[in-house]
Order: structure tokens, then C-alpha cells, then sequence
């Protein structure tokens, strides 16, 4: 909950709408952060030693990235606010991140489903990203893209192995496949900002960055064994605010220090 | 007490030779091609450093050693600029650095053999030296080791277990 007598709660709702810009760059950075909290909750109980040092180097590569783009929508909207304003003092209405995140790391293989289907946009994203006209976007994306490439080859391989592993690690797959697939179709599918952005030529057009994406999700689901899921039904929402109740208990953990603690500073 | 002359960039240049990457130790941030240019301007200094891995926390301690190293010489008006673009490469690791790394026991970055970014599935950077035995039969343990800018390799000569300093370009 917010806490009502708390000045910074009015800032919270800015007066004046700074463009499509803001609210973009405030979702790339909701996206980063809050899988990066997802991935560091398994610091300390992954499944071999490895892979919890993989896990939570995943988490502080986002980190580092969520941070680039906090800073830059705090300069942006010009009110202020700086990074950790909006990455701790902003309810789970207010974020921007898409449903997939937020999901639970569930076991193994769920966590591993999750990585791969935003690490595949996310790679092919801020590829298209290297060429925006917004410089400070580019060079975030030229940075971020090389650490991108490389979670990409980790949750492909992830994929390859559990699918085409044991009985048991391929139906805990499916079974992930089953809960998570939904969510992959939001990434995809512009809100309002990003298709002026789109109009604007800043963002690319979705659509050019599906072949490229279904193409690897082919080859890595071939070389898994395992059959393309076929069409679902996609859901969405929180890329405009409205989540799974999930969000709500990640930020309430996420949230703590600062709520607690006002101003508390390192 | 010391008392600041009129910085030069060489000399800035020599003293920031002298801070070291709080997490691999015996390389210089020189060693390692963090800094990207100095710039001395009346009295002020700003030097302009970029980071390894985006999220990587010893940036935050590299921009304080910097400082404390220049106050020493009573050079306080420092500015320390942050540059993502271009982003860094591990091909600005300097060869003194890369003995340094050897000899320390971790394997240096071999150039132009970067596997993320293709997306080559299973593959590994290709010939990484054992630091130990200097055997290149050498197999991949795991891609993310202790730090970001590591992978754990394993010698398959004399077994040893290694951190390799990931080529990143």
C-alpha cells in the first residue's frame, strides 16, 4: 500500500504527459527490474550451484539495464523523480511491465520457459534498437544486446535439454508450455505509446521482428523434441497496468526497504 | 599534506594506472579499457569510464577509487562521466593485461571468438588456455561464473578448474 501522507505519492501521477517516449522507456525498464527480481529469488536454491550463479548473473545483467532505462525516464519526465522514486515508490497499477515477468518461478522449468520466451524478444528487440533515432536508447540497447545474446544461448540450451532430457524434466516443460505460452503474445503486440512510437519511427513495427523470432523458437523447440504449440489465446494487460495478482506480492518483497524506511539511502 | 600542481592528462593518465578493479585485483582499469578519455580543463578533471557488464557493482567502486586516488594527489574537482556507447569490448584489454590475468590464475578473453552473440547453440569460445598447464584441451563447466565478466572452464590435462574471463564483443 501506498502511504498516503507521503508527498512523493502525489508526484506519483505527473500533470502534464511528457510523450509516448515516458511511459516506453518506464516499461523496458518495469520489464528488466521485475524479472530481475524473479531470477534473484532463486539465489540460493537453484537446482546445481551453476545454475543459481547463472540465475542471479541474468538478474544483475537486467538490473543493470533497468537501471539505464529508470534513469533516463526520470530525465525524461523532467519532475524530479529520479530511479529509485519510480522503481520503489510506484504502486502495481503503475507498472508497466508485461503479465509474463511477473509469473512465478514455479520449478525449474518454468523459470527456464519464462527466460526463454522474453530473452527471444528481447534479443531481437534491442537488435532492431541499435538503429533508433533516440541515441540514449541505442546506446543503452548496444550494451544491453551483447548481455541479451548471451542469455538467449543460456535459455535455448535450457530448452534443448529439458525437452530432449528425462520424462520427468520434458513433462515439467510441457507443463510450463501449458501455463506460460499465453503470455508470450503480449510482448508483441504494441499498447498506445509504443504504436506512436511505431509511427514515429522510433520503436520497429512488431511484425519485423516475428520472423526472426519465430524462427529461433522453431529450431530450439526442433532440436528440444518438442511439437510448436499451437494458437492460444493470448493474455495481456500489463503493459497498460492491469496484472495478475502476482505483481502485487513481488513489490510488496521488491518495495520493503523503501516503504518501511522512507528515504533511506544506501 | 599535499598540494595540487596544474593536472596534466599524462599525469592523470599515470595515476589512474595505479587503481585496480576491486573484483580481479591485479589488473589496472587501464589493463582492463574501462577509461575512454581524459579530459583536464582549468582545474577540473573529468574522466570518462564505461562499464564491463551493465549491472556490474564494481563500477560504482571504480568512480570511487578514481576520486580517492586523484584527491590524494589534491586534484578534488573531479568529474566522472559514464559512457555506454560504444559499448565495451573485451578487445580493448590491453596485453599486459591479459599476461597479468594469466598469470593470476584466470584465462584471458581470446579475441573474435565471442559465442553469445551468434547464438551458437552448446558451442564454447574456441582454444581457451589452461592458466595453469597451458593445455588448450580445455571444456566449458559453466557459461556464468563468479563474477559477470566470468565463465568456469575445467582442464581436461591436469583437471584443474578455471575462471575464464568471457570474450565479450
Amino acid at each position: 500500500m501506498l502511504p498516503q501522507n507521503d508527498s512523493r505519492v502525489a508526484a506519483a501521477t505527473p500533470a502534464a504527459a511528457p510523450g509516448p517516449l515516458f511511459p516506453f522507456v518506464l516499461q523496458l525498464a518495469d520489464t528488466s527490474l521485475i524479472l530481475a527480481h524473479r531470477l534473484s529469488e532463486w539465489c540460493g536454491h537453484g537446482p546445481v550451484l551453476e545454475q543459481d550463479l547463472a540465475m542471479a548473473n541474468i538478474a544483475l545483467d537486467l538490473l543493470g539495464e533497468a537501471r539505464s532505462y529508470y534513469q533516463y525516464a526520470a530525465e525524461l519526465e523532467g519532475q524530479g523523480r529520479t530511479e529509485d522514486d519510480l522503481a520503489y515508490l510506484r504502486s502495481a497499477v503503475e507498472y508497466r511491465n508485461p503479465l509474463l515477468v511477473e509469473q512465478p518461478n514455479n520449478d525449474f522449468a518454468h523459470t527456464i520457459l519464462r527466460q526463454f520466451l522474453f530473452d527471444n524478444f528481447h534479443y531481437h528487440l534491442l537488435k532492431a534498437l541499435l538503429t533508433c533515432p533516440d541515441t540514449q536508447l541505442a546506446a543503452i540497447a548496444e550494451k544491453s544486446v551483447k548481455e541479451a545474446s548471451y542469455h538467449l544461448k543460456w535459455s535455448s540450451e535450457w530448452v534443448i535439454r529439458l525437452g530432449d532430457g528425462t520424462p520427468e524434466s520434458r513433462q515439467r516443460l510441457e507443463k510450463a508450455i501449458a501455463t506460460l505460452w499465453r503470455f508470450g503474445e503480449e510482448l508483441t503486440t504494441a499498447t498506445p505509446s509504443e504504436k506512436a512510437l511505431q509511427e514515429l519511427g522510433v520503436l520497429p513495427d512488431y511484425a519485423t521482428l516475428l520472423p526472426a523470432m519465430q524462427a529461433h523458437t522453431a529450431y530450439v523447440f526442433a532440436e528440444a523434441t518438442l511439437p510448436l504449440p499451437g494458437p492460444v489465446f493470448g493474455q495481456q494487460g500489463g503493459k497498460t497496468g492491469r496484472h495478475t495478482e502476482h505483481l502485487g506480492y513481488l513489490l510488496s518483497e521488491l518495495q520493503y526497504m523503501q516503504r518501511t524506511y522512507p528515504g533511506l539511502t544506501w | 599534506m599535499v598540494t595540487a600542481a596544474a593536472p596534466t592528462e599524462a599525469h592523470i593518465w599515470q595515476l589512474l594506472e595505479e587503481v585496480s578493479d576491486p573484483e580481479v585485483p591485479v589488473l589496472s582499469i587501464l589493463d582492463l579499457g574501462i577509461v575512454r578519455a581524459v579530459a583536464v580543463a582549468g582545474d577540473q578533471i573529468t574522466v570518462t569510464i564505461t562499464p564491463t557488464y551493465s549491472g556490474c557493482p564494481a563500477m560504482n567502486v571504480i568512480a570511487t577509487e578514481i576520486r580517492l586516488r586523484l584527491l590524494a594527489e589534491g586534484y578534488s574537482n573531479v568529474v566522472i562521466h559514464n559512457q555506454l556507447s560504444p559499448a565495451w569490448t573485451t578487445d580493448w584489454m590491453s596485453q599486459a593485461g591479459r599476461e597479468k590475468l594469466e598469470a593470476y590464475g584466470i584465462a584471458p578473453p581470446v579475441d573474435g571468438t565471442a559465442t553469445g552473440h551468434v547464438l551458437n547453440l552448446f558451442g564454447k569460445d574456441t582454444a581457451v588456455r589452461c592458466p595453469v598447464c597451458k593445455s588448450t584441451h580445455t571444456h566449458l563447466v559453466s557459461q556464468f561464473g563468479s563474477t559477470a565478466c566470468k565463465a568456469h572452464y575445467q582442464c581436461d590435462d591436469c583437471l584443474e578448474p578455471f575462471d575464464y574471463f568471457k570474450c565479450h564483443n
